[in-house]
C-alpha cells in the first residue's frame, strides 16, 4: 500500500461518505471502501482511468474537478480527497474553496517543493528539479503550481482554514507538522498530507 | 400491417389511463425475452428500444430476417450477458411491431385506427411495460437499459417505479427533448403527412403506402444519428459506381445512395403511422417539467444505482444533455457514475461495435450485479 494512502486511510472515519478528486486508477477509493467500508465517490478526467474504475466496480464520475465539482451540494460528504493534484489545476486556490463547501473536511496532499533534494538541485544544478514524486521536465509537467509545505500551512492561515492535522511524509515514514518544526519539515519532507475545514 | 407469427404477445387486461386523457384496456404488448429468469427472479433486466426499434433485441428478427438492433451488447457473453441476465424487451405502444398501435383495428368502427389512434407518451410506454413486471413475476429488476428514446424511457421508468430496479443506465438520451431534436421529427412527419399516399393515415385502407414521404423521414433522421467526421471518413466525396459526376439528379456520390439504401429499407418494416406517434412521443418527453422544473424530484425516491453514458460526436443526445441527469442525481446525493466515451460514430455510436462501451457497460452490469 502506498504509504501516502495508508496515512489518508487512517484520518477517514469508518462508514463516513468520501469523494476522491482525480481518483486515477480509483486505488484509494479501493483501499477506503475495504479499511473503513466508506461510501466513496470518484471524479477523474482521464478516459482510461474512467474505464479502469468502473472496471473495479467503483463509483465514478467523468469530469474536471475545475468544473465539476459545482454539481455537488453544501457539505454533500464528509470528506474529500485531492491527492497530489492540487499543484495541477488552473486555479488551486478556488478548487480548495469547492472542496470545503462540498465536504466538511478536506484531505489535500502536495509534493512538497521546499524538500531539500529539490532545493538542492535548483541550487547546484541550475535547472527545474526533476524528481521521483515530480518526474516531468518542466516544459511538458501538468504541475504548474508547485507549492512547499511551508507555502501550504501560509495558505491555510491567509484563507482562515483550519488544519486539523498536517503530517509529513519522509521517507515514507509518517510525522506531525507542528509550528515549531515547520521549517525543518518543509525541510526534510516529501510529501505533505493536510486534513483541513473551515 | 400483416400478422406476424413468431411475436409473443401480452394481452394488458388492467385499464391503463394514458396522458391524453383516454383510457385503453385488454390492448396486446408484444415482447421478446432472452436467457432464463433464475428462482431468486433477481437476474432480469428490461431493455427499452429507440424509436425504429423492436421487441427483437439480439439474435435474428424472425419479421425482419435480419441482426436484432442490439446484438453487438446483447447475447451470450457480451455486455448485457443473456447467459447470465434474463433479458426482456417489448415494443412500445404506439409501435408495429405487434404492441398496441395505429395500425391495428378500431373494435368500434373495425377498421385501422390511423390517427385515430391516442396520441401516447413516453410515460404510456412505460406504463403498458410494466407489466411485463407482473407476469413473470418479477419484484424487481436488476437493470433497466436503453439508448436514446430507450433512455428516456429508462428515466421515466425509474421516476414512475423508483423500487422496480437495483441500477439504471441511460445511454445517449435526455431528460427533456429539445428544440433541436423536435425540429428534426418535425422534419420526418412532415415529409410523412405530405406523400400524397399518405391520406390522412388512411393508406392501408386505400391500398396504398407513403413509402416515399417515410422514406425521406429515415434519410433526414439517419444523417442526425452520424457524425460528420464519421461521414466523411466513410463516404467523403466517393462517387457512386461511376467515374464522374453526370451533370444530374441521379446519386452521383455514394452517401446519396447509402441514404436511398436506408430510406428504402427503412419502409418495408415500418409502419409511417407509428413513425407520427412515436416521435411525437419523444417530442413530448419533459421529464423536467413533470417535476415542476427540478429533475432531481425525478429521481427523489430511488436507492437504485445510475451509471449514464454518453458519446463523444453525439450530437443529437449531446454529452452535455446526459451530464444534466448526472447533476440532478448528483444534486440529491444519489448513487450515479458517469462516462463519455470516445467514438466517431455519432448518436448509433450505442447500436454499434464500439469497443470502449461495451466494456464500460459489461464491467458495470456485471460488478453491480455481485454487489450485495
Amino acid at each position: 500500500m502506498k504509504p501516502e494512502f495508508k496515512v489518508i486511510s487512517d484520518l477517514i472515519n469508518r462508514n463516513s461518505h468520501v469523494l476522491d478528486v482525480g481518483c486515477g486508477d480509483g486505488m484509494l477509493m479501493e483501499l477506503l471502501a475495504k479499511e473503513k467500508n466508506v461510501n466513496i465517490r470518484g471524479i477523474e478526467i482521464s478516459k482510461i482511468k474512467v474505464q479502469n474504475c468502473i472496471a473495479k466496480g467503483l463509483t465514478i464520475i467523468e469530469g474536471n474537478a475545475e468544473e465539476d465539482l459545482k454539481q455537488f451540494p453544501d457539505k454533500s460528504f464528509d470528506y474529500v480527497v485531492l491527492s497530489q493534484t492540487l499543484q495541477a489545476f488552473l486555479k488551486p486556490e478556488k478548487v480548495i474553496d469547492e472542496l470545503l463547501r462540498i465536504g466538511k473536511q478536506a484531505i489535500v496532499t502536495i509534493p512538497n517543493f521546499g524538500y531539500w533534494k529539490i532545493r538542492l538541485h535548483l541550487l547546484l544544478k541550475g535547472t527545474m528539479p526533476v524528481t521521483r514524486t515530480l518526474p516531468d521536465e518542466w516544459y511538458n509537467t501538468p504541475n504548474i503550481h508547485l507549492c512547499t509545505i511551508k507555502d501550504f500551512v501560509y495558505f491555510s492561515k491567509s484563507k482562515n482554514f483550519r488544519l486539523s492535522k498536517s503530517i509529513a511524509l519522509k521517507n515514507n515514514q509518517p510525522s506531525y507538522i507542528k509550528n515549531y518544526n515547520l521549517n525543518f519539515k518543509n525541510l526534510s519532507s516529501n510529501l505533505g498530507i493536510f486534513l483541513i475545514e473551515r | 400491417m400483416n400478422i406476424k407469427e413468431n411475436i409473443k404477445t401480452l394481452i394488458i387486461k388492467k385499464p391503463l389511463k394514458l396522458d391524453c386523457g383516454q383510457t385503453i384496456s385488454d390492448f396486446p404488448l408484444a415482447y421478446e425475452t432472452y436467457g432464463k429468469l433464475n428462482e431468486n427472479k433477481d437476474n432480469a433486466i428490461l431493455v427499452f428500444h429507440a424509436l425504429t426499434g423492436d421487441q427483437f433485441v439480439t439474435g435474428l428478427n424472425p419479421v425482419t430476417k435480419k441482426d436484432g438492433w442490439w446484438s453487438y451488447a446483447v447475447g451470450p457473453n457480451k455486455s448485457i450477458d443473456t447467459n447470465k441476465y434474463f433479458v426482456m424487451c417489448a415494443n412500445v405502444i404506439g409501435g408495429c411491431m405487434g404492441s398496441f398501435g395505429p395500425s391495428h383495428e378500431n373494435p368500434k368502427t373495425k377498421k385501422m385506427y390511423g390517427t385515430d389512434f391516442p396520441v401516447i407518451t413516453i410515460n404510456d410506454m412505460v406504463n403498458a411495460q410494466i407489466n411485463l413486471l407482473d407476469f413473470f413475476g418479477i419484484k424487481k429488476l436488476f437493470s433497466v437499459v436503453g439508448g436514446s428514446m430507450g433512455g428516456m424511457q429508462v428515466l421515466q421508468f425509474i421516476s414512475n417505479f423508483p423500487d422496480k430496479s437495483k441500477t439504471v443506465i441511460p445511454i445517449a438520451c435526455t431528460s427533456s427533448h429539445s428544440a433541436q431534436n423536435i425540429a428534426f421529427n418535425e422534419l420526418g412527419r412532415q415529409a410523412i403527412t405530405a406523400d400524397h399516399n399518405w391520406k390522412d393515415g388512411k393508406y392501408i385502407l386505400q391500398n396504398t403506402v407513403p413509402d416515399k414521404g417515410l422514406a425521406v423521414a429515415r434519410m433526414a433522421a439517419h444523417i442526425t444519428y452520424l457524425s460528420k467526421k464519421g461521414l466523411q471518413e466513410k463516404f467523403g466525396r466517393k462517387l457512386q459506381e461511376r467515374d464522374d459526376l453526370k451533370f444530374g439528379f441521379d446519386a452521383d456520390f455514394q452517401i446519396e445512395s447509402y441514404l436511398r439504401y436506408q430510406g428504402s429499407v427503412f419502409v418495408d418494416r415500418f409502419d409511417a403511422n407509428s413513425y407520427l406517434y412515436i416521435t411525437r412521443a419523444m417530442d413530448y418527453f419533459d421529464l423536467v417539467k413533470q417535476h415542476n422544473g427540478n429533475l432531481s424530484n425525478a429521481f427523489k425516491n430511488t436507492q437504485a444505482k445510475f451509471f449514464v453514458i454518453s458519446f463523444t460526436s453525439d450530437w443529437l443526445y449531446p454529452t452535455q444533455e446526459n451530464k444534466d441527469i448526472v447533476i440532478a442525481l448528483n444534486a440529491i446525493g444519489a448513487n450515479v457514475g458517469f462516462v463519455e466515451i470516445k467514438s466517431d460514430k455519432g448518436h448509433d455510436s450505442f447500436l454499434l461495435d464500439v469497443p470502449d462501451f461495451l466494456k464500460a457497460l459489461k464491467n458495470f452490469l456485471d460488478k453491480s450485479y455481485l454487489e450485495e
